[in-house]
């Protein structure tokens, strides 16, 4: 196991870097609001950063293994419901569920 | 009580992604404490579970740094959308960028969130973290009552992008160019940098959105 000073060290790290690349570019960018291609980017962007979230999430599917089946039919039963039911706990427990149950059952390895 | 109503759905879903981070900790042999101590003091979610491998690893500090730095580089992106100018006070505006999570920024960027005050963002992003540090400690002391045969919780996070994918695409329903060029660039990042997926995958989707944006004044131009 790692020592103390170690994990505290790693974690102040991480921190900093973290906070920095989320406070210091309002500080750079505040000029720029005013500005229509901001505008049109701060309208179009929150929508395309979720697909690419999603996708990045999705990297590591071991395609066209058996074992991308569990998360794939898992995704789609997280959006049907979204889509059906449009509440959050409910897509993401049913989603979650069906995926843990497919990987530790008929995909275990 | 706004806020309480606003973070409902999507931080009652941060309860079982900090569960599974939670469990992921303990499995991995590190300390049940670095569950509240990633969740409080470094808050950012995926990065916290790639944390947890190189910890175990004992990865170079440096190391750490340069992943924290290229996993989270996406939130500079963040700033452009994020309306840190109705958040009021500089402790106040200290705090909302400290906790500007994906969660957060999906929230706050969104239609119905246009009038929404200082205190309502605040609170907001606060409850955010305490669902998430709960999570992730309940998960962590509780972990050991889970079978090691029971894989795929880490799933949570990939629902829960989805979901707020989902959420996003359809409030622009008559924008489906935006998705698709978002599509296009992780799908190229993928194939071509998959090392670094993120960073690149933003950076195309943005290069792609200003080509649009020149275009279309292009053509309204001479119309």
């Amino acid at each position: 196991m790692p020592d103390i000073r170690y994990l505290l060290l790693a974690a102040a790290v991480s921190a900093a870097i973290t906070w920095a690349l989320r406070a210091v570019p309002f500080t750079v960018l505040a000029p720029l609001r005013s500005s229509k291609t901001v505008q049109y980017l701060s309208t179009r962007m929150p929508a395309g950063v979720m697909v690419i979230l999603l996708a990045y999430c999705l990297r590591d599917l071991p395609l066209p293994h058996s074992g991308a089946i569990p998360p794939l039919v898992a995704l789609a039963v997280t959006i049907g419901l979204h889509l059906w039911r449009r509440n959050t706990l409910l897509s993401l427990i049913g989603g979650t569920t069906v995926n843990v149950a497919l990987a530790s059952t008929l995909f275990a390895h | 009580m706004a806020a309480l109503k606003d973070s409902t759905s999507v931080g009652l879903a941060l309860l079982p992604l900090g569960l599974a981070l939670g469990v992921v900790i303990t499995r991995a042999g590190l300390p049940w404490w670095c569950a509240p101590l990633f969740a409080a003091v470094v808050y950012a979610g995926s990065f916290e579970f790639l944390l947890v491998g190189l910890t175990v690893a004992a990865t170079p500090l440096a190391t750490i740094a340069l992943t924290a730095f290229l996993v989270n580089v996406r939130h500079v992106f963040y700033a452009l959308s994020f309306p840190l100018h109705r958040v009021r006070g500089r402790l106040a505006k200290g705090y909302s960028t400290f906790a500007l999570t994906d969660e957060a920024y999906a929230m706050t960027t969104g239609g119905q969130a246009q009038s929404w005050s200082s205190a309502r963002i605040l609170s907001l992003q606060g409850i955010f973290q305490l669902y998430w540090v709960g999570g992730a400690t309940t998960g962590a002391l509780l972990g050991s009552l889970i079978p090691d045969r029971i894989t795929g919780l880490d799933f949570a996070m990939t629902a829960l992008f989805a979901i707020l994918a989902t959420d996003a695409v359809a409030e622009r329903r008559n924008d489906l160019p935006t998705p698709v060029l978002a599509l296009f660039s992780a799908l190229a990042a993928r194939l071509f940098f998959p090392g670094q997926l993120l960073l690149v995958a933003f950076s195309l989707f943005t290069a792609a959105l200003l080509a649009r944006h020149l275009a279309t004044g292009k053509r309204s131009h001479h119309a």
